[in-house]
């Protein structure tokens, strides 16, 4: 579905269905130079079992119009907006790498619109390197390549793809080419300016689940250590995966999050 | 300075796709040979038939087995994913069916596999799907003879048997510009020699029987979405319903909101391989992943011995024009050295100087090479196109297909070359006499 916020045009994927106002709703929140399609399965199962899932197509990504939001707080605001714009009163929120943050950062704003949040290969402070950024900056397409490569552990990097026939670094990179010029810069910048995330963190009250990957170079799963201890006694699910964990571990990814949601 | 962690080509035609065996540890990829799979309980199963979950269900949707070469064949040709089918044949209906329905047009090289050309001139139309066939060399025909109903652009990396190379860069620029997808079969010249994607092809399709297998024993196609085209582009907007409006018959599943990338695969998954049922057999699909496992020495072996027959018979009194790019004299040789710098393959077509009675003699003098339907095995095959594989096209169609009475062609294999030069001596000199 399409929504205005502004004068953007937001895209919400809802599994084919309309929202309705008795069921709890789960909005995802996807990752620099994606879109709501990361979630397909995720999403797709919430929307099928008896939740409103409003997975989101962030500023500048995929179907949604307007330009890339420059910072996490920003994108926080930007999808308490949403929620207003959708007649959704509360709503749990998932978010993967920038999502992550978008999606902590939105719940410390605030806290009487959040019920839940579940984090997804966070990290506190998220470091950029500079070999990407610099690569970003130039719309290069070896920082597309350095973000699969670094998203995808060593087995993943080879396929065992659970989608029968897909090539997983395949649809994961042709996904990032899709991002219009300079919109992997603006998703960086905003993860590596990103510097109240250890306050947010303190101040949320929610249930929080944090999901990181062992085998996760993007955000190793040790930078999210001290977002853990900051966060008032988490669930924390380590997988044996890479940064692209719903494509590596689709299945595990919904386990854990039907175990928390 | 900081480089890209990926696997390179021969490394992926070992591993892409697959692990060693969880449940057994065996490292070389099983057959799994079950015609279906065990949910763990009902919630499990709901959500693998409404696409919640990954996984197998029925062998004719998916098999563990056949993804390990979707997977790889997927990998080889830098795609987003790929489906195996029962035939190249098979591939390509699937391409077609599932973007085109009844009142849609396809422009296509007129210098076709004769199996293809069947499929468009005369069973596609029955279904109310027609063909317009070009010069694959005229882009200013492939441009006119674009339609408002054209859905599909489609033509040979390397036609047969005339190996006209197809100008994928101007021929996809050419697509691209009308809203419209180019369709590439890639069986000559496999990933190995050339990878269509890069050059702009959207779809890939493979006659997995020929070089991709090596071997000659099984028939397969695999169908491979380079996940580039944008279905609800604004050029494109409105003409493939299939992947952009809800479909009934699964759902009411919008496929390109579903995936960004991979609308088309899922289409031709869910309904597809559903309901036409062209699906690979998983020992077919084992068998190929044999062959590719060895497919860029193979590869190489093949295009070497290929020189050195095409050397050997330049040479001959007996031997007239023979079409193979890498020769000067070939009218693509600027553009095979372009798109094809590996080499141009090991099929080719030369014009024997003689007689019907000659050519026969030719053919029936060899001993190495194997008189059959065929290309790309491992051991040598020859067969003459115009009472063969192209039999149904008029004298017209042949020749503008370049192809004469007196038409030879070769798929050289990886035999010694000096016995296959050996073997070709003695039947020119059998023909000339």
């Amino acid at each position: 579905m399409r929504l205005a916020v502004g004068t953007d045009e937001v895209y919400l994927y809802t599994g084919a269905r309309a929202l309705a106002p008795s069921r709890a709703s789960i909005v995802f929140v996807h990752g620099a130079a994606n879109d709501h399609s990361v979630w397909s399965l995720q999403s797709r199962y919430f929307a099928h079992h008896g939740r409103n899932v409003l997975a989101v197509d962030l500023p500048g990504h995929g179907r949604s119009t307007g330009a890339p939001l420059e910072s996490v707080e920003a994108i926080a605001q930007w999808l308490v907006r949403v929620l207003d714009a959708a007649g959704v009163e509360r709503a749990s929120l998932v978010g993967h790498s920038l999502g992550s943050l978008a999606v902590l950062e939105a719940a410390a704003r605030a806290p009487a619109r959040v019920d839940r949040i579940a984090l997804l290969g966070p990290a506190v402070p998220m470091a950029v390197s500079e070999a990407l950024m610099d690569a970003a900056r130039r719309d290069d397409h070896v920082a597309y390549e350095l973000i699969v490569g670094w998203s995808h552990s060593a087995a993943g990097q080879l396929g065992g793809n659970p989608v029968p026939g897909m090539w997983m670094t395949g649809t994961a990179l042709r996904l990032m080419e899709r991002t219009r010029p300079g919109g992997l810069a603006v998703d960086l910048g905003a993860c590596a300016s990103y510097a109240n995330g250890l306050d947010a963190a303190r101040a949320l009250r929610c249930p929080a689940l944090v999901v990181t990957g062992s085998r996760d170079l993007m955000a190793p799963a040790k930078s999210a250590e001290a977002l853990i201890g900051a966060l008032n006694g988490p669930r924390v699910v380590t997988l044996a995966c890479g940064h692209a964990m719903m494509a590596e571990q689709p299945d595990e990814v919904l386990d854990a999050l039907r175990a928390f949601l | 300075m900081t480089k890209p962690r990926t696997h390179r080509f021969d490394t992926l035609s070992l591993h892409a796709g697959s692990r060693p065996d969880p449940a057994t540890g065996a490292r070389a990829t099983p057959i799994y040979q079950s015609a279906s799979f065990v949910f763990p309980d009902s919630d499990h199963a709901a959500a693998l038939f409404n696409m919640e979950r990954a996984g197998h269900v029925y062998s004719r949707i998916s098999n563990p087995t056949c993804a390990v070469l979707e997977e790889r064949i997927a990998a080889l040709e830098g795609g987003v994913g790929a489906i195996a089918t029962a035939s190249g044949q098979a591939a390509l209906h699937l391409a077609i069916a599932t973007l085109l329905g009844a009142g849609a047009h396809i422009v296509a090289s007129r210098a076709l596999y004769g199996g293809s050309h069947n499929l468009l001139d005369y069973t596609l139309p029955r279904f109310g799907i027609t063909t317009t066939f070009v010069d694959p060399r005229d882009v200013g025909a492939w441009r006119g003879a674009i339609r408002p109903e054209t859905r599909l652009l489609f033509g040979e990396t390397l036609g047969n048997p005339g190996l006209d190379v197809l100008d994928i860069p101007r021929i996809a620029t050419l697509a691209h510009e009308h809203g419209l997808p180019l369709l590439v079969d890639s069986t000559f010249t496999t990933p190995w020699l050339l990878r269509p994607f890069e050059h702009g092809a959207d779809l890939v399709f493979h006659s997995a029987t020929k070089f991709l297998s090596g071997h000659g024993v099984v028939i397969g196609g695999v169908l491979v979405d380079s996940g580039a085209f944008d279905w609800d582009a604004p050029k494109s907007r409105g003409r493939f319903p299939t992947l952009t409006e809800p479909y009934h018959g699964f759902h009411d599943m919008v496929f390109s909101e579903e995936s960004t990338t991979a609308a088309f695969l899922l289409r031709a998954r869910r309904e597809g391989i559903r309901d036409f049922g062209a699906c690979m057999a998983p020992a077919t699909a084992w068998q190929i992943l044999q062959g590719i496992e060895t497919l860029p020495v193979r590869m190489q072996r093949h295009v070497d011995n290929t020189r050195r027959i095409v050397a050997f018979l330049s040479g001959q009194p007996l031997v007239g024009a023979i079409g193979y790019p890498e020769l000067a004299q070939h009218p693509d040789h600027a553009l095979a050295q372009r798109l094809l710098p590996r080499g141009c393959g090991a099929v080719f077509s030369f014009d024997l100087r003689a007689t019907r009675e000659q050519g026969r003699r030719f053919i029936e003098s060899l001993r190495l090479f194997s008189h059959l339907a065929n290309v790309g095995d491992a051991k040598s095959l020859v067969i003459h196109p115009a009472s063969t594989t192209h039999f149904r096209m008029s004298a017209d169609d042949l020749a503008r297909a370049g192809i004469g009475e007196g038409t030879i062609r070769l798929s050289i294999g990886l035999e010694d070359p000096d016995d296959l030069i050996e073997d070709l001596s003695r039947a020119l000199y059998a023909a000339g006499k």
